[in-house]
């Protein structure tokens, strides 16, 4: 026996002498809520309203919606693909308006609704749009998925039945480059038709 | 067959649109810092002197690396290590890594590179490959040469001849000879690449060697020396290769491979642009290092476009020959290659660009000779179909013009030289499945290409093109004898499966694949099946999201485990039921007997008795590839693979003939994956292909300025908005038709569908504009101003035509030169 019956460090132990190791309260995930028993909420100053959450949040003056969004909210749904307002994929709905928000500077978005994807769907199940997407293989990478259904989203709150023409005009701000859209459009049409319902 | 070959969800496709999906930059890590890289604003210089001492001093700043920390080549590729991860002594391209920090945020980060002070002495330039080629050394050459005499401008030289190509050119009916350009285009993936590294200078939990690093002697392997003895890292990639990250990574850091983990969130596209390492990889890892805290490094959009590796400029000259009934007799290749400033996986591409060519055509006699070349631009390498999109552009434009001389339908030409199936290519390659007439007939009928080609008005026409790709290539990157990929597969208590994957998912859904596999072997339900994936330290290895190899490769090995484990649970049921092994059937979510269904019992019940029958449950299965199947030449086992996918395309366009401007209305693509394991996804390729193959062949450049235009090696568009990329508006009306050929070795009959279906989009279209307008495109990209000279040319010669009307142009276009 060379190990078994001898004194061996633990396989963890430098990692808990050396303040490494992770307990359950040092877990951090994307989006996670925080949640409370049996107390009234605390009062705090409004800043931003984010799915229907009032949220305060200190960044730096400088810091753009999407930042404050990803790296102050943990809220990393909205993707940054270009930075510049190219390529959409940090779409987001301000008072319901598909908005840049990598081009948006955080104090434009206070006092007003922000959503994002991960405000689209509900506790109880996701929206229509983001189970078509899934069903018509209609996110391939995923990277562009969060900015298109927002946009789509926006879409779909004021044209009930879109034609393919309107649908194409209203993803043409988020480019995708997995799929050549058609699976986007059917996903799109058939939401569309499930909202009607 | 319950789920292969259905419609079917994604298993991480809710994740992806809810917004909970996990990419790398997504991470977030106690203590973290950001890192930058300084770049080379020199196309080509010496680097005379670095000094940091202002940037590490700067308040924030916590590491600085540069060339020195790290001076050891590397390179996928094993025979071409030519770069380092920051510039040691020399930048070959503007964007060039040459220092790194690491700070507290990036503004503090980019605040110290402008600290940093580098003294440059500029050198002449190659921006042109044929000046490049014909440097005689009175110039530094890019790269030293390999050997005395040689010009170090050239990374690779192949020459390979089958068949009598002079005698049968010269015997031909009909010689065609054109001369072809392709611009390069770059892969564009929606993410930027993002890396975190993280050093654990003590890290022994759940390392590989920890049991004996408790010895005062280094573990096994342990480089003497090196850094890391006694550390660990792991290194958050957006990569489609974490097998050879890690390799590069234990190499270049001089650490123990056993003490490097690469982990791989979920990638958000690649195409060919994240397979292989990238400075920020090394940097991430070496800033941890020194500066003991996690470190994440973001790429830019600006720094994706240097960083490029995307499709290589070619220049490409064809005779082909064909008798008067069409019959193809012999083709003659030669193409200069613009290889960028690295080698990158030149050395395949430059083979690739004449390998590849082979099928689905027969002919008797080929030659090809390419030169691929340095420039002091970024390097060039591999994006999706790499190295044989742009023959085969030449090629099927050739084709139609043979098919115009001996007056045959372009379909019917391509009919008639069609390889067939379980054959060998000229270049001694084995073709099993062969569904290639099937797809030819698929648009034929679906375009009513028949119809419309040479009788719609002018401005309006059809074009048709064909393809093959490989699925996998039989050898891997570095020469070994081990499995191409793998998997484990583990049953429970609870009627579960977890499959461990190392297989890289970049989009493409080969997650998915393996999951529907373990869920239709073992009879589960698809959400009882887990896919543990992406990760060095428990997914066995699969050699990474390249040449279109994973569904072919995984999928026989995700086949293989979950067919052992079947086996037991089927042995354990039927000594229980005191039945025949062969009547157990696993189905639905029960295990059922064959004879009368009636008598069945849940799954779960099913592992549980062959839980009680073997002990705990677990399999590992491996795919690895023939190796008798290639050419017997040098070089003949370079685009080697277990199966072809065959493709065709008809598209349609409008030509404005008074701008220049194309409108594809629809590409058709029919397209032989020899078995659709699911359907949806399937289309989602073959729509992507068409859509990317459709953006290259009329809006994509990515070009740099030369000398004429001030700044040279600049490049003229880093932007996605400058870099035009299809929308939603540009992209054509794609239709899809699958061909299922059913492959004798592909799991359950597949083939690959990533790559293929690109390779027709572009010469289809340029086949289209000339049933249009009369006019030969041979220069891409076919953007208004190019096709406006096109058209201006026949203009003067009292066009454009349709075609059929003597036409002059044809010569006139094809007599460029890029």
């Amino acid at each position: 026996m060379n190990l078994i019956g001898r004194g061996q460090r633990k396989i963890e132990g430098l990692e808990k002498s050396s303040g490494r190791a992770v307990y359950t309260d040092d877990i951090q995930m994307p989006g996670m809520l925080h949640g409370k028993i049996l107390r009234s909420p605390h009062p705090h100053a409004r800043i931003l309203s984010v799915n229907g959450d009032r949220r305060e949040v200190g960044v730096p003056g400088h810091y753009t919606l999407l930042e404050t969004l990803r790296y102050a909210l943990g809220l990393t749904g909205s993707k940054q693909g270009c930075d510049k307002g190219d390529c959409g994929a940090c779409t987001v709905l301000v008072d319901g308006v598909p908005t840049l928000s990598c081009l948006t500077p955080v104090w434009e978005a206070e006092h007003r609704e922000v959503t994002t994807v991960e405000g689209l769907g509900t506790p109880e199940g996701p929206h229509p749009l983001q189970d078509e997407f899934d069903l018509h293989g209609a996110a391939q990478c995923g990277f562009c998925t969060p900015g298109i259904l927002c946009s789509a989203a926006a879409l779909l709150s004021s044209v009930t039945a879109p034609t393919r023409l309107q649908i194409r005009e209203a993803l043409a701000g988020n480019l995708c480059r997995c799929t050549g859209y058609t699976k986007i459009y059917d996903a799109v049409e058939a939401a569309a038709a499930r909202l009607a319902t | 067959m319950n789920l292969i070959g259905r419609g079917q969800r994604k298993i991480e496709g809710l994740e992806k649109s809810s917004g909970r999906a996990v990419y790398t930059d997504d991470i977030q890590m106690p203590g973290m810092l950001h890192g930058k890289i300084l770049r080379s604003p020199h196309p080509h210089a010496r680097i005379l002197s670095v000094d940091t001492g202002a940037a590490q001093a700067l308040e924030g700043v916590h590491a600085v690396i540069t060339g020195k920390d790290m001076p050891t080549t590397f390179g996928i590729i094993p025979w071409t290590p030519d770069e380092y991860p920051l510039a040691l002594d020399r930048v070959r391209y503007v964007g060039d890594g040459v220092a790194a920090v690491a700070a507290v945020d990036e503004d503090t980060a980019l605040r110290a590179l402008d600290l940093i002070r580098v003294e440059y002495e500029e050198l002449p330039a190659f921006f042109d490959p044929f000046e490049a080629l014909a440097a005689d050394g009175s110039a530094p050459y890019i790269h030293e040469p390999r050997k005395e005499g040689w010009n170090g401008n050239v990374t690779k030289k192949v020459r390979l001849e089958f068949g009598e190509v002079d005698d049968l050119m010269d015997a031909a009916d009909e010689v065609v000879e054109g001369e072809y350009f392709f611009e390069g285009t770059t892969h564009t993936p929606i993410e930027p690449h993002c890396d975190v590294g993280l050093w654990e200078a003590d890290g022994r939990s759940s390392d590989a060697g920890r049991a004996l690093a408790t010895d005062a002697d280094a573990g096994p392997g342990d480089t003497p020396g090196g850094t890391g003895a006694r550390g660990k890292l792991t290194v958050w990639s957006a990569t489609q290769v974490p097998h050879y990250l890690h390799r590069e990574l234990a190499r270049v850091l001089e650490l123990d491979p056993a003490r490097v983990r690469v982990v791989q969130p979920l990638v958000g596209g690649a195409f060919g642009g994240k397979s292989e390492p990238f400075d920020l990889e090394f940097c991430v890892a070496k800033l941890a290092m020194k500066s003991g805290r996690p470190v994440k490094i973001l790429y830019t959009r600006e720094e994706v476009f240097y960083s490029h590796r995307g499709r290589h400029p070619f220049h490409m000259k064809y005779r082909t020959g064909c008798t008067s009934d069409g019959e193809l007799r012999s083709v003659d290749a030669h193409i200069v290659l613009d290889g960028g400033a690295y080698a990158s996986f030149g050395l395949v591409t430059t083979y690739y660009s004449g390998q590849l060519l082979c099928a689905p055509y027969a002919m008797p006699a080929y030659r090809f000779d390419s030169t691929r070349v340095y420039t002091n631009k970024p390097a060039c390498g591999p994006k999706r179909g790499h190295g044989s999109v742009q023959p085969r552009f030449a090629f099927e434009v050739q084709l139609d013009k043979l098919a115009e001389s001996v007056g045959l339908d372009p379909i019917e030409l391509r009919r008639r030289n069609f390889i067939g199936e379980h054959t060998r290519t000229i270049n001694e390659l084995r073709v099993t499945s062969n569904g290639f007439l099937e797809c030819l007939d698929a648009v034929e009928r679906a375009s009513r290409g028949k119809e419309k080609f040479r009788r719609l008005p002018l401005g309006r026409g059809v074009g048709v093109a064909g393809s093959t790709y490989i699925s996998g290539t039989n050898y891997p990157v570095y020469p070994n004898e081990m499995p191409q990929s793998a998997v484990q597969m583990q049953i429970d208590r609870s009627g579960r499966v977890a499959v461990f994957s190392g297989a890289s998912e970049i989009g493409q859904g080969c997650d998915s694949v393996v999951a529907y596999i373990a869920a239709e072997e073992l009879g589960v339900p698809l959400e009882y099946v887990r896919v543990l994936r992406g990760d060095t330290d428990f997914t066995p290895v699969d050699l990474g999201a390249y040449s279109s190899r994973v569904t072919f490769m995984l999928g026989n090995a995700a086949i293989d485990a979950a067919r052992k484990l079947r086996d037991k649970v089927q042995e354990a049921v039927a000594e229980h039921w005191e039945v025949s092994k062969s009547e157990v059937l696993l189905a639905g979510g029960r295990a059922l007997w064959g004879p009368d269904t009636s008598r069945q019992m849940p799954v779960r019940e099913a592992f549980n008795l062959a839980e009680a029958r073997f002990g705990t449950l677990g399999a590992t299965g491996w795919y690895n590839t023939p190796k008798d199947v290639h050419g017997s030449y040098r070089g003949g086992t370079i685009g080697a693979s277990p199966a072809y996918s065959f493709t065709a395309h008809v598209a349609e366009v409008e030509v404005d003939t008074e701008t220049g401007f194309v409108d594809v209305t629809k590409i058709w693509v029919a397209h032989d994956c020899g078995r659709a394991l699911n359907p949806v996804l399937v289309e989602g390729q073959m729509e992507g292909s068409a859509y990317m193959g459709f953006g290259e062949a009329l809006m994509e450049e990515h070009v740099f300025k030369d000398v004429d235009h001030g700044r040279a090696g600049l490049h003229n568009a880093p932007s996605l908005l400058d870099y035009r990329i299809p929308t939603s508006l540009d992209t054509p009306a794609l239709e899809s038709f699958i061909v299922e050929s059913m492959d004798p070795e592909g799991p359950y009959g597949a083939k690959e569908a990533g790559e293929g279906p690109l390779h027709p989009s572009i010469p289809a279209i340029a086949n289209a504009i000339y049933d249009a307008v009369g006019v030969r495109l041979d220069r891409l990209p076919f953007s208004p101003p190019n096709v406006w000279r096109a058209l201006e040319a026949a203009r003067q010669a009292g066009g454009p035509a349709k075609p059929g009307a003597p036409s002059t142009v044809g010569a006139a276009a094809s007599g460029t030169r890029g």
